[in-house]
């Protein structure tokens, strides 16, 4: 059990630390400190193509598709490094941490080779299409059908929170193609452009003011055959393990990110003098107390390997990560006091922190609810019986 | 970095595991509780002298290993798990005051007694020494009715203290695996350690750790066998573990638990390795791991219902050592407001107003 780091890792880390410097400092100055995931998308288009163009943007991923190989070290200190200098979200997060990471382990070479650099060189941006208005924490209700017609794949039907949908290019969507089936059998994974007369994407307003996520239709939506990942009916496997790929290093990003918020909190507490309140120093220390853990949660994750008692506790994450950060929002906004509540201009906006407890009423919700992962918890991890099911008995 | 154990840290706990299972069992630990000292004299023998449990993290030349905390994490979480009634801690805490501030000849003397289990060691806090001898009461040494050491910090120093120069009384603790005496010492003769501030410090931080680790497997032991009960209780024609109001509270058992987990083998990490962050991490460790266990033996009880309540189900030996280890060495709250001020928070704060 080793936590520091070699010095070949520590000049690694300085390469990175240099090149996030000269970029955030020069020519992408005006990006540094972004947090909201809808601001500046041209700027932000623009910094996943620098990115891209020096091979920063998919370090993990062979050389041959625009990656570095880089070892798992090595993603652990980009990801940190990247979140320390303030650099912004990444607007292709869903591209380079879910699409691709599952096109590498489901598509055919062709498709490898077809998609996955436009990725990596930050030029085409993903989106997902899984939930729909009937299909929230039921995930396998899917009704949005498909159907072959010709060299193509015809889809009809919705998707809901589509998030960040409006910038981008490509949506993988889950469409059940064996018509009468039910559950997760019959769905297909299919990759979509989105540029194209058949979809419509409507942004919703969400409780920030903000509209980061959206509503997706598809009517008549064609794309060509040669765009399903795995085989026909064989979607729900390669949704699970799309999901499994959340668990990866971009969660030592996250937590960087955390890193910023909660040293924005406790700013704002010695500012105020809130940090005087025994009850808010308790408060503030356990934010830091778990804000840590995911570190060496994450850590603990990726130098598992395969063990079972490792992919077990990593069930554990999301919940943890989920819950810390709704905390958080909530011990922003008691920080703030009055103050908080009151938005900066005409417009329904608020500051960093005030937002930040809005937003994170959503972190226990989505990727699956809290409620629902404590039932992947206790039936995966603990092995307790399942709860009977009204709809398949 | 390879957040994970090696090879030969992956044995050890494999070992002390089953060490713990077969040997320290509820009829032992029970057998250990009634005689008013919580100490089984044989598996304490064999765990010092069959396995080297207790001089694991000593420098070899006093008979130890010569491994470090993260070992010793791993040894504590084994035998938290099954609440063995040894003096584990309290010889810990002599040994880690002894190697940081004791003299060259008091370390040659006594860490060999320690580390084969020979003299089982404490460690406590009080009292007033004046001239080489020490004044005054001492209060809540654990396992001390079974040491034959003490290290005392007392106002004036710290100090070695012989059994047999004071009256050492043994009190009639809740956690009767892990009970207190009380020393009253009427200018007892004691030696002082070369430096004492050293030696409170080592054993502070090591013993964080290891009543962290010790929470960790007791709270593990919880979740296991609540889960095992949950299973096989049946209520309403179906297992009660298939119930979400059941399930939900495993499930948030097992978030804790993982937590709790990654924070011991971070602390004992950092403390290995002296990183930077080794002090908030022990501070975070042992505050983490005394709520969790907490949380963890009440839910144990409540979801065993009736019969985890009554002396003949374990549950109440995890409740109280639980207890024991929140109250040990600092309570959780005054270990996060140790982290407050390591994160700026100091009681001024309006002056640094950016």
């Amino acid at each position: 059990m080793k936590l520091g780091f070699t010095p070949e890792e520590e000049a690694f880390r300085a390469e990175a630390v240099a090149w996030l410097q000269a970029e955030l400092s020069g020519p992408f100055a005006d990006l540094r400190g972004i947090t909201s995931l809808t601001a500046a998308p041209d700027r932000r288009r623009a910094w996943e193509r620098r990115l891209g163009e020096a091979r920063w943007g998919c370090i993990g991923w062979p050389e041959a598709y625009g990656g570095r190989d880089a070892t798992l070290a090595e993603q652990v200190i980009f990801a940190e490094e990247y979140a320390r200098a303030g650099a912004p979200p990444r607007l292709n997060h869903i591209g380079v941490e879910l699409a691709g990471p599952t096109i590498l382990a489901f598509g055919s070479d062709e498709q490898k080779a077809r998609l996955l650099p436009p990725i990596a060189r930050g030029e085409q941006l993903w989106c997902q299409g899984y939930s729909e208005p009937n299909a929230g924490s039921d995930l396998a209700n899917v009704r949005t059908r498909a159907w072959r017609d010709g060299g193509d794949w015809v889809i009809e039907g919705q998707k809901v929170w589509t998030s960040l949908a409006q910038f981008s290019d490509w949506i993988f969507v889950v469409a059940r193609t064996e018509p009468g089936s039910k559950g997760p059998k019959g769905l297909s994974f299919l990759l979509v452009p989105i540029d194209q007369p058949g979809v419509t994407v409507r942004p919703i307003r969400q409780i920030t003011g903000d509209a980061e996520f959206n509503e997706t239709f598809f009517d008549g939506a064609r794309t060509a055959a040669a765009n399903i990942l795995g085989e026909p009916g064989q979607g729900w496997q390669v949704a699970m393990a799309l999901l499994g790929f959340e668990r990866g290093v971009s969660t030592l990003a996250q937590q960087m990110g955390f890193r910023n918020e909660l040293d924005a909190v406790i700013r704002a507490a010695k500012t105020n003098g809130a940090a005087r309140d025994p009850l808010i120093r308790q408060r503030i220390a356990k934010a830091e107390i778990g804000l840590r853990l995911m570190r060496y949660g994450a850590l603990r994750m990726l130098s598992g390997g395969t063990g079972g008692a490792v992919e077990a506790a990593a069930l554990t994450y999301k919940i943890q990560w989920a819950s810390w950060r709704r905390s958080l929002g909530e011990l922003a906004i008691d920080v703030l006091g009055i103050a908080g509540e009151i938005g900066e201009g005409a417009d329904y906006g608020f500051g960093e922190l005030s937002t930040l407890f809005l937003y994170s009423r959503a972190d226990t919700i989505y990727g699956g609810t809290n409620q629902i992962q404590r039932n992947i918890i206790a039936e995966r991890a603990l092995g307790l019986p399942r709860e009977p099911r009204g709809d398949i008995g | 970095m390879r957040f994970s154990f090696s090879d030969e840290q992956a044995m050890i706990a494999e070992t002390v595991r089953s060490f713990f299972a077969e040997q320290a069992t509820s009829e032992r630990t029970r057998a250990a509780m009634e005689t008013a000292h919580g100490h089984d004299a044989e598996l304490w023998r064999s765990a010092a002298q069959e396995l080297g449990l207790v001089g694991l993290a000593l420098p070899e030349e006093y008979g130890g290993s010569g491994l470090g905390q993260i070992e010793s994490a791993i040894v504590a979480e084994a035998a938290g798990h099954q609440v063995a009634a040894l003096p584990l801690l309290s010889t810990a805490l002599a040994v880690r005051a002894l190697v940081a501030g004791g003299t060259a000849d008091q370390r040659a003397h006594w860490l060999p007694k320690l580390a084969s289990g020979e003299v089982i060691g404490s460690y406590g806090e009080g009292g007033r020494i004046d001239g080489g001898r020490l004044h005054g009461r001492i209060d809540h040494v654990p396992h001390g009715a079974v040491a034959e050491l003490f290290v005392i910090a007392a106002d004036g120093g710290v100090a070695l203290l012989s059994r047999d120069a004071a009256v050492v009384t043994p009190c009639t603790s809740m956690d009767q695996t892990r009970p207190y005496a009380r020393i009253d010492a009427d200018g007892a003769a004691v030696e002082l350690l070369a430096d004492g501030p050293a030696a409170i410090d080592a054993a502070m931080r090591a013993g964080w750790i290891a009543l962290a680790a010790d929470a960790l497997g007791g709270a593990q032991a919880c979740l296991d066998r609540t889960v095992a009960y949950a299973k096989e209780r049946v209520q309403f024609g179906r297992a009660i573990g298939s119930f979400q109001a059941i399930k939900h509270r495993l499930a948030d058992m097992m978030v804790e638990i993982e937590q709790t987990r990654s924070a011991v083998y971070w602390a004992a990490c950092a403390a290995d390795e002296g990183a930077p962050d080794a002090l908030l991490a022990a501070h975070a460790a042992k505050a983490l791991a005394a709520d969790t266990y907490r949380f963890c033996a009440g839910n144990m009880i409540q979801l065993h219902g009736g019969i985890g309540f009554t002396w003949e189900h374990d549950a109440h030996l995890f409740f109280k050592r639980a207890q024991s280890d929140a109250t040990l060495l600092g309570t959780p709250e005054w270990h996060r407001e140790r982290i407050a001020v390591l994160v700026g928070l100091d009681g001024t704060c309006l002056d640094e107003a950016a």
